[in-house]
């Protein structure tokens, strides 16, 4: 569960007072609001890459307010995956459990798993150069689910895909979350992408947070 | 005065030949290629082998040759030791008076070279340093000249790695920290990688500016032979005891020399581009 307690930022002139909202465990919430409502920086400030001007931020009820962002037990899927140019698709999807030092028998265990349930294998030794948007996207949800974290923010990761890959995409989040209960919190703009993955919809608008029905897919 | 039918077919519009304007391009930018090319074949044709051959045996200009080598690389190092940091900092953290330490971070670059070799001299008179100088000499000794080409080098270098810095995107950087790690591990598995092309271009420019660096170098370490001559004095001393031919041989070792390492660098950049994007 992620809890916003009254929480306050601040980015230059751009200022959110007084945010709080719950997120259940095991949801997947669509966050959506008009560009510029400052949907990313709220995200941003969840993953801990901003810092809070007040209030208190907790996940699974641990307080997280201070903590760094690797302290977090987050995984972050940014809109273009920010792939690491130098690594191959396997070392991504090792690259947090490399930091956690995991064994190497577990390491390579666990892509296998992973690279086995987002269709990554062929791709194993392929570095993001040449992979296609939808290939890409599944690298970073891979890289971010690896070290099993509790949460899942996503920021707009579907908006740069074509129909049929954003198709595909929302299969494999949905599949993602049977297999692992993970909570997610999911920037769109799309009500479609909302409808069909989200089972709540928080709305960011004049500051505020909202929470909207679901509409029907 | 007629209005003009509204139902009268609008006559196709077509755009002017391009070709004047790849003209005037070719003419400009050919004219300085010209220049350039011009400038350097006059070296290769005023020299000959002869010439190059008695340059290269004389124990005074393999001196400086090895000097000039030595000194061009360990600038080249320290440079990259300092401009890394400074650049990484100056584009990922935000702190008051950044602007003033931006333009001074330029100075070097834009202050006369002669200008930076008499601030080092006067510099290295301060008592603290003099001191200093009894247990290592630096003026007018090898340590002034690997200084003198390491002041203006590094300035070049900073600016390289300040817009390699720029150009790489936070968020990489920012997805490593939220997998695990801290600045430290970001920074050398996730953006140091990301900036090796920006390195090796500014280990280049490094290199060049420091082989061809002469002013600071003449007034803060002298141009004493078989001490702190690298090529540059050569060319100077060969030049002021009229020894034109040996001056020219020289300047062409220069540029055989700065062609090579741009090559080469270059050369293993787009390789490495090629095996591995970056």
């Amino acid at each position: 569960m992620i809890e916003l307690d009254h929480i306050t930022l601040q980015v230059g002139g751009f200022r959110l007072s007084d945010l709080s909202c719950r997120i259940p465990r095991g949801s997947h919430t669509a966050l959506m609001g008009r560009t510029g409502a400052g949907k990313t920086t709220l995200l941003e400030a969840i993953c801990g890459l901003r810092p809070l001007v007040s209030g208190v931020l907790r996940i699974d009820g641990r307080d997280v307010t201070h903590e760094p962002p690797g302290a977090r037990g987050l995984g972050f899927v940014p809109q273009d995956g920010a792939l690491f140019a130098h690594l191959t698709v396997r070392q991504h999807l090792a690259f947090a459990l490399d930091l956690r030092r995991w064994p190497a028998q577990r390491i390579a265990e666990r892509v296998q798993e992973l690279a086995g349930w987002l269709r990554l294998k062929p791709l194993l030794d392929r570095h993001p150069h040449g992979l296609s948007g939808g290939e890409s996207q599944r690298v970073a949800l891979g890289r971010a689910l690896a070290f099993h974290p509790a949460v899942l923010c996503l920021d707009e990761p579907l908006s740069a895909l074509d129909d049929d890959t954003r198709a595909e995409i929302c299969d494999v989040l949905t599949d993602i979350r049977r297999r692992t209960g993970v909570t997610f919190l999911h920037i769109t703009h799309n009500r479609h992408e909302a409808a069909r993955l989200a089972d709540r919809i928080l709305l960011l608008r004049d500051g505020r947070i909202e929470s909207l029905p679901v509409p029907e897919a | 005065m007629t209005t003009p039918d509204p139902s009268a077919p609008i006559p196709p519009h077509r755009p002017g030949s391009d070709r004047a304007f790849f003209a005037a391009l070719g003419i400009l930018s050919g004219t300085y290629i010209v220049l350039l090319t011009a400038t350097v074949s006059a070296d290769f044709f005023y020299t000959t082998p002869g010439h190059f051959w008695r340059a290269l045996q004389s124990p005074e200009i393999r001196h400086a040759i090895r000097l000039s080598l030595l000194s061009c690389t360990l600038t080249t190092l320290l440079s990259l030791w300092v401009a890394v940091p400074i650049g990484y900092l100056m584009t990922r953290v935000r702190f008051r008076g950044q602007a003033l330490l931006d333009a001074l971070l330029d100075i070097p670059i834009v202050l006369p070279p002669l200008v930076i070799g008499i601030s080092l001299l006067i510099l290295f008179q301060a008592p603290p340093l003099r001191a200093l100088e009894r247990i290592f000499p630096v003026t007018y000794a090898v340590p002034s000249v690997i200084l003198a080409q390491f002041m203006v080098a590094c300035a070049f270098a900073v600016r390289t790695m300040r817009a390699t810095f720029e150009q790489i995107s936070p968020r990489p950087e920012q997805v490593a920290l939220t997998l695990g790690c801290n600045r430290s591990e970001a920074f050398w598995r996730v953006v140091l990688p990301s900036a090796r092309r920006g390195i090796l271009t500014a280990a280049t420019l490094a290199w060049a500016r420091a082989l061809g660096e002469f002013g600071p170098i003449l007034i803060f370490s002298g141009a004493t032979r078989m001490k702190t001559e690298v090529l540059p004095t050569t060319v100077f001393l060969e030049l002021s005891v009229g020894n034109l031919e040996a001056a020219v041989a020289v300047s062409l070792l220069m540029v055989i020399a700065a062609v090579a390492v741009l090559l080469l660098i270059r050369g293993y950049g787009l390789n490495s581009t090629l095996n591995r994007p970056l």
